[in-house]
């Protein structure tokens, strides 16, 4: 099993280290799946999370000038490993003036994720610094956890608002209640409503637009009903308020897919990054 | 006793409280014949650190001292460090609003006044209570040091800030031609589970690059930013001298008008070389120019991941803590020595203090009294005070007979008459 990447382009480095640094956000540990064409951060939906789940692809050639891998076996050329994001976000965080960046998956006294990042100095030999991330790499009998989520069949489909927007009003609804719910329809408009003994409050934004799914099954199956009709799912605050403000990279368009009382599905797209964001509704 | 700073320098002085303020609680004040000594030391005893302003830093510079030049005022005290921050406390606004500072005794001999006056004729007064205090006096030679490096405090700051803040312990080591900055891991922690930085830097990245010999030491990081970030302002090339590891390590600046020394403690033999053998398994970082996959060797691993799988028990290195110490426990060489070394931890204090007679060879007392206490003593604090002696635990730092019998590095100008002599016929 080998892994050895490099990365020389500045852009490259602080649109990677953005992307880690969201991810750190989002969940302290994930699993990274390395393939010979992508990189995967995976967070898969166990109970410890609360059920919230998280999948995001990046293709390694838009980072990468050098990337090779040698996988589990043949067949299976991939390596799947547990890693603190933080970590890594904190070896790439003092980079950002970097002549080269290596990256290798090493084995010192445990299994690990080397970087050794190549800074500028003030004599002919460059400054060198490594930091060694212990990972833990999971075995091919148990991939089949961290496998791909499928889009659910969601009944509504939109566009979110402008994510600091949302975030500015979820975070003053986060003093009053523990939970909220998010609903929208298919005519562009969306609601976040909270609601205790005492108080409820609703934000509404309009105007949102929906996302055409072209062939989707269930687009068709939504065209028979009333475009007004409400989908809702009630969600824990502090997780949707961690998706919100997580994000680092500031993404064209945010998609939101609604199961009705079931769960909300983020997507969000930013050249060539994907990430995706389930949390489901509370019970 | 009055001082009087003008301007610029007054934003120097903030910034040296501030700067000590890293390190303790307590300001130690000392107005010498050879200027205002700022002084503080942390509640262990194993950092220390000194501005000393000449009077030439000063626009008006009375010491208190009787006419003559040879005596000095024997005016000292303490004051809280907060209270003293307090009235340096923007230093931005200091720069711009302060025309002057005074410092005096007040008449009624009970109050330290700092009187800044600043711009639109507005005068702050404060009044700040002191203690009288013993002189803090740190016995160290600068010239004793076989290795010194200096370098712009930028090269350090930069190589600082690779490290995580909360970072407290940091190992550098030397060796010809290049100087490397590790983090350093505690014994509790677990290896398996921190993100370990190395970093190394060329020797003619320093002004001066002295090495006599090739050692490595360990010492607190978080007391050494305060001095970082003075000695950045300052733009004073920054000084390193150190030797062997126990042997404190000192960091000076130096200035016409200000001399400035920080003295750190540094974890001893012992501890340093069970953690370079937990370390072995580590390749050196001074070949990283070469592509080696020597270290790239996952093969092995997987081959024993694999088999204790099919041995049946359920190898998933991803999920409990428990399982990932039972990988590692199959692994190399390098974790079983952790585990002594755990179980060293112990008695480790009796023979830190036996090692460490060894290293000073001068002790001629014997070393029963420390050995009354030591056995069964819960482990110390990292850095014992091998600054003031060696092993302190709290209830006996009061124990002056254990300090009789250590080199003592910094002592209380007020003790016994009798321990004086000793002390001075020792060094």
């Amino acid at each position: 099993m080998r892994f050895r990447a490099k990365m020389i382009d500045i852009g490259c480095f602080n649109h990677f280290t953005r992307v880690v640094n969201t991810i750190s956000k989002l969940t302290k540990t994930c699993t990274l799946r390395l393939t010979t064409d992508k990189l995967y951060f995976i967070l898969s939906d166990k109970v410890a999370n609360g059920g919230v789940s998280m999948w995001c692809e990046l293709s390694q050639g838009n980072f990468f000038d050098e990337f090779q891998l040698e996988g589990v076996s043949t067949e299976h050329n991939e390596i799947y490993m547990d890693l603190a994001a933080e970590n890594l976000f904190r070896a790439l965080k003092t980079a950002h003036n970097a002549k080269s960046l290596k990256i290798k998956l090493t084995n010192k006294h445990c299994p690990c994720i080397t970087l050794a990042v190549e800074l500028p100095s003030l004599s002919r030999v460059s400054r060198v610094v490594t930091h060694d991330i212990p990972v833990g790499v999971i075995p091919k009998k148990l991939w089949n956890d961290f496998k791909e989520p499928s889009v659910p069949d969601f009944d509504v489909s939109i566009y979110l608002p402008p994510l600091k927007t949302m975030k500015n009003v979820v975070e003053r609804m986060k003093n009053l209640s523990n939970f909220l719910v998010l609903e929208a329809n298919l005519n562009g408009e969306m609601n976040l409503k909270i609601e205790t003994d005492l108080v409820s409050v609703t934000t509404h934004f309009k105007d949102l637009g929906n996302p055409s799914w072209g062939d989707n099954g269930s687009q068709d199956s939504t065209q028979d009903r009333d475009p007004e009709t409400m989908m809702d799912v009630k969600v824990d605050i502090r997780k949707l308020l961690q998706f919100l403000a997580g994000q680092q990279v500031n993404p064209s368009k945010v998609i939101c897919n609604i199961v009705n009382k079931r769960i909300v599905h983020f997507i969000l797209l930013h050249e060539d990054v994907s990430l995706q964001y389930f949390i489901p509704a509370h019970a | 006793m009055r001082c009087v700073v003008a301007t610029s320098n007054v934003k120097v002085l903030g910034k040296a409280v501030h700067s000590l303020s890293r390190i303790g609680d307590e300001l130690y004040f000392e107005p010498l014949s050879s200027g205002l000594a700022l002084r503080c030391v942390n509640s262990s005893r194993s950092a220390y650190g000194c501005f000393l302003f000449t009077p030439l830093f000063f626009q008006h510079y009375d010491s208190g001292a009787p006419p003559g030049g040879l005596e000095d005022s024997g005016f000292r005290c303490k004051m809280g460090m907060k209270s003293v921050q307090t009235v340096f406390k923007s230093l931005s606004s200091l720069d711009k609003t302060v025309e002057k500072c005074e410092i005096d005794l007040n008449p009624g001999g009970n109050r330290l006044v700092f009187q800044l006056h600043c711009k639109y004729g507005i005068t702050k007064t404060h009044n700040l209570s002191f203690q009288e205090s013993e002189s803090l006096q740190p016995v160290f030679q600068k010239d004793g040091y076989a290795n010194v490096l200096r370098a712009q405090p930028r090269l350090l700051a930069d190589t600082v800030v690779h490290f995580p803040p909360s970072l407290e312990e940091v190992n550098v080591t030397v060796s010809g031609e290049r100087v490397q900055f590790r983090n350093h891991l505690e014994d509790e922690q677990d290896a398996s589970k921190m993100m370990l930085t190395e970093m190394s830097l060329d020797a003619d990245e320093f002004e001066s690059f002295q090495v006599r010999e090739e050692t490595g030491i360990t010492f607190c990081l978080k007391e050494l930013r305060g001095l970082l970030s003075f000695a950045e302002s300052s733009g004073l090339p920054l000084s390193m001298y150190f030797d062997q590891p126990g042997r404190p390590v000192v960091f000076g600046l130096d200035d016409p008008v200000l001399e400035v020394n920080f003295v750190l403690a540094t974890l001893s033999d012992e501890e340093t070389t069970t953690h370079r053998e937990r370390n072995r398994s580590r390749p050196p970082q001074a070949d990283t120019s070469h592509d080696d996959f020597l270290s790239d060797d996952m093969d092995s691993y997987m081959i024993a991941m694999e088999t204790s799988a099919v041995g049946g028990a359920e190898a998933q290195p991803c999920s409990t803590g428990s399982d990932q110490r039972r990988e590692r426990e199959s692994d190399t060489a390098a974790c079983s020595t952790r585990s002594d070394h755990r179980r060293e931890r112990e008695p480790v204090t009796a023979a830190c203090s036996s090692g460490s007679k060894q290293q000073r060879g001068r002790e001629s007392e014997s070393e029963e009294e420390e050995e009354e206490e030591l056995p069964g003593t819960p482990p110390q604090k990292r850095f014992r005070s091998l600054f003031f002696g060696s092993v302190l635990s709290p209830y006996s730092q009061g124990a002056n007979q254990t300090l009789r019998n250590q080199e003592v590095l910094a002592e209380a100008s007020d003790s016994d008459p009798e321990e004086q002599e000793e002390e001075t016929a020792k060094k």
